[in-house]
């Protein structure tokens, strides 16, 4: 990764116009021909420096909602509990947090609303409370990192 | 689903670029040609779906692990519900914030609010960043608290749902 690699990743993090040509401005002040830039996109691509290079969709709009949720689980029975929540496969993510409340997971669902059934399942499966924790408002998503 | 407003036709560009967009010099040529839709009308609905919100922005997603942020912490704030969303666009609104959302409060054992995934190349920056955060906050904040991960129990990812 090159100086203008970092550039490159920097100014790609804020985003495109959607114009026929979206790389020619890019290019120009890189000051670089539009074919060096896309054959150093593929490359970083290639690498696993970039994930993903294109319209960054918000999951949500399209497929459903998503509820955090917290639960304080007794030490000795971590693996067991886990094993139950992430059983469920409405269960995205589910991850150990250093906190009383030591289990957060993601449940997806296609609408808004039906998270409730799966955490009554998981509370009477596992005997733990589970604190919902849907979002109620979201303020800007997006992480720049700067290289 | 939520309202969206997609039709059949955005679905067709959401699939075709759920991958990335071509990296091509007309990139939107080159989907058109793919759809076999006029260019104008599938940059039309790019940019339609990027004004209801569907679309965040045409970007690059980096790898924060190949990148060397592997430090990431959920700091969690209690603020006075009359600042909160005011709070919340300023906080959102920082670099190293990848994620902010406002939640109800489960008192008495959850007094906070307000949440900000906050990513770092060392759990050390991850902690000055949002002591900063604190500070940005002042009195607005009456506590907050930063919860670390220790491990990914289960991690399967969100899939767009498309029919």
């Amino acid at each position: 990764m090159d100086d203008i690699d970092r550039r490159l990743i920097n100014r790609l993090q804020d985003g495109l116009p959607v114009e026929r040509r979206p790389f020619d401005a890019l290019a120009l002040e890189l000051g670089l021909e539009v074919p060096a830039v896309l054959a150093r996109i593929q490359r970083l691509l290639d690498a696993g420096t970039l994930s993903r290079f294109g319209p960054m969709y918000n999951a949500e709009q399209l497929g459903g909602a998503l509820s955090l949720c917290a639960m304080e689980v007794p030490e000795e029975r971590f693996e067991q509990v886990a094993g139950l929540v992430n059983g469920h496969p409405e269960v995205a993510h589910n991850y150990a947090r250093e906190h009383r409340l030591n289990m957060w997971f993601v449940i997806a669902t296609e609408q808004v609303g039906q998270a409730g059934d799966i955490i009554a399942a998981i509370e009477r499966e596992t005997g733990c409370k589970v604190y919902d924790m849907p979002k109620q408002e979201e303020f800007y998503i997006g992480l720049k990192l700067a290289v | 689903m939520a309202d969206s407003g997609i039709d059949p036709l955005d679905r067709g560009i959401i699939l075709a670029t759920q991958a990335g967009l071509p990296l091509v010099e007309q990139p939107y040529d080159a989907l058109a040609a793919a759809l076999g839709l006029d260019v104008d009308e599938v940059m039309a609905r790019v940019r339609a779906m990027q004004a209801r919100g569907v679309i965040r922005r045409i970007a690059a997603v980096p790898n924060h692990y190949a990148l060397g942020y592997r430090a990431n912490g959920m700091s969690v704030w209690n603020v006075r519900d009359e600042q909160v969303r005011a709070i919340g666009r300023q906080v959102g609104a920082l670099d190293c914030v990848s994620h902010c959302y406002l939640r109800p409060r489960h008192l008495p054992v959850w007094p906070y609010n307000l949440f900000a995934m906050v990513h770092g190349k060392t759990r050390e920056q991850v902690a000055a960043e949002v002591e900063a955060i604190a500070a940005l906050l002042g009195e607005h904040c009456r506590g907050h608290e930063v919860l670390y991960s220790t491990r990914i129990l289960k991690k399967t990812g969100l899939r767009i749902k498309v029919d």
